[in-house]
């Protein structure tokens, strides 16, 4: 059984690295991992692979980084290496959950943000927000990828990764609004992969 | 299996960026390709991927043409790229 998975540490940590995975209901891999795995198995690993869907501190930016879900995961890995670069570019990244509770890694989003170094988090709930809530509270869409990207001027480097739908809404968005294509690159996940 | 379920399950050919390592010999996710059927020129981490058939496919974003088929068989890989007009493998 072998499956791909995002990275989510940056490459500023040695001799470990971190990997999140969604239990999939139906899947054959990530219930395993969620529920039969312990601490001492060994699993085979192979890579890294894939030098596309990559951000490393020489290719600048301004950042535009937009998460569905566990989309997050490889754009952690860049926000994680953008905190230890410098100089560090502008960074936006908009992401998009069900639930408050379904937000990785919110507790480190929320203290990278708060370092003031040029790094906005903007949440949107799509299902249950917290009382209170004065966030965004839909999908993704063309106005909220424009108010987003507006503080980044017209030629961002963006990264968009999650379910397919996601990442072709906000890719064809951000173009229609005048991103350069070439500027814009895209990570779908999904419930398989080889 | 209605449409969007269809849509649901297509990935990008990052996904398969391990069967094709295993295939090239190198990380073709940033390889520059050429669509056979329209021209299209973009990196193989561009092309969509289909994983949920025997095989996996590859297909070009702009125009769907399959530009590679890659099946695992007892004997070895099989790959069919009739639809790939080219591709450079870095070294």
């Amino acid at each position: 059984m072998q499956r791909s998975y995002s990275i989510a540490s940056g490459p500023e940590r040695e001799g470990e690295i971190e990997v999140t995975v969604e239990r999939v209901a139906d899947g054959e891999v990530s219930p395993f991992l969620h529920d039969v795995a312990v601490v001492g198995d060994q699993i085979e690993v192979r890579g890294p692979i894939g030098g596309y869907f990559v951000w490393y501190a020489a290719l600048g930016g301004p950042l535009l980084l937009v998460a569905g879900g566990s989309g997050i995961v490889p754009l952690m890995a860049m926000i994680r290496h953008r905190a230890a670069a410098t100089p560090r570019p502008v960074t936006r990244l908009l992401y998009s959950s069900r639930a408050p509770e379904d937000i990785i890694y919110a507790d480190e989003l929320r203290d990278l943000a708060a370092r003031g170094d040029g790094l906005d988090v903007i949440h949107t709930l799509t299902r249950s927000q917290p009382d209170g809530w004065t966030g965004y509270a839909r999908r993704i869409d063309e106005r909220m990828l424009t108010e987003v990207r507006v503080p980044l001027g017209d030629a961002p480097l963006v990264f968009i990764c999650g379910p397919t739908p996601l990442v072709e809404g906000a890719a064809n968005g951000l173009v229609s609004t005048g991103v350069p294509a070439p500027r814009i690159r895209t990570e779908r996940f999904g419930p398989s992969g080889k | 299996m209605d449409e969007r379920a269809v849509d649901d399950r297509t990935l990008d050919a990052n996904a398969v960026a391990g069967m094709l390592e295993q295939i090239f010999g190198a990380d073709m996710t940033a390889a520059d390709s050429v669509c056979a059927g329209c021209g299209r020129r973009g990196e193989i981490g561009t092309l969509l991927a289909y994983t949920n058939a025997p095989g996996v496919v590859l297909r070009c974003p702009a125009c769907s043409t399959v530009m590679l088929r890659m099946v695992e068989t007892p004997r070895g890989t099989l790959v069919e790229a009739k639809g790939l007009g080219y591709v450079q493998v870095r070294r």
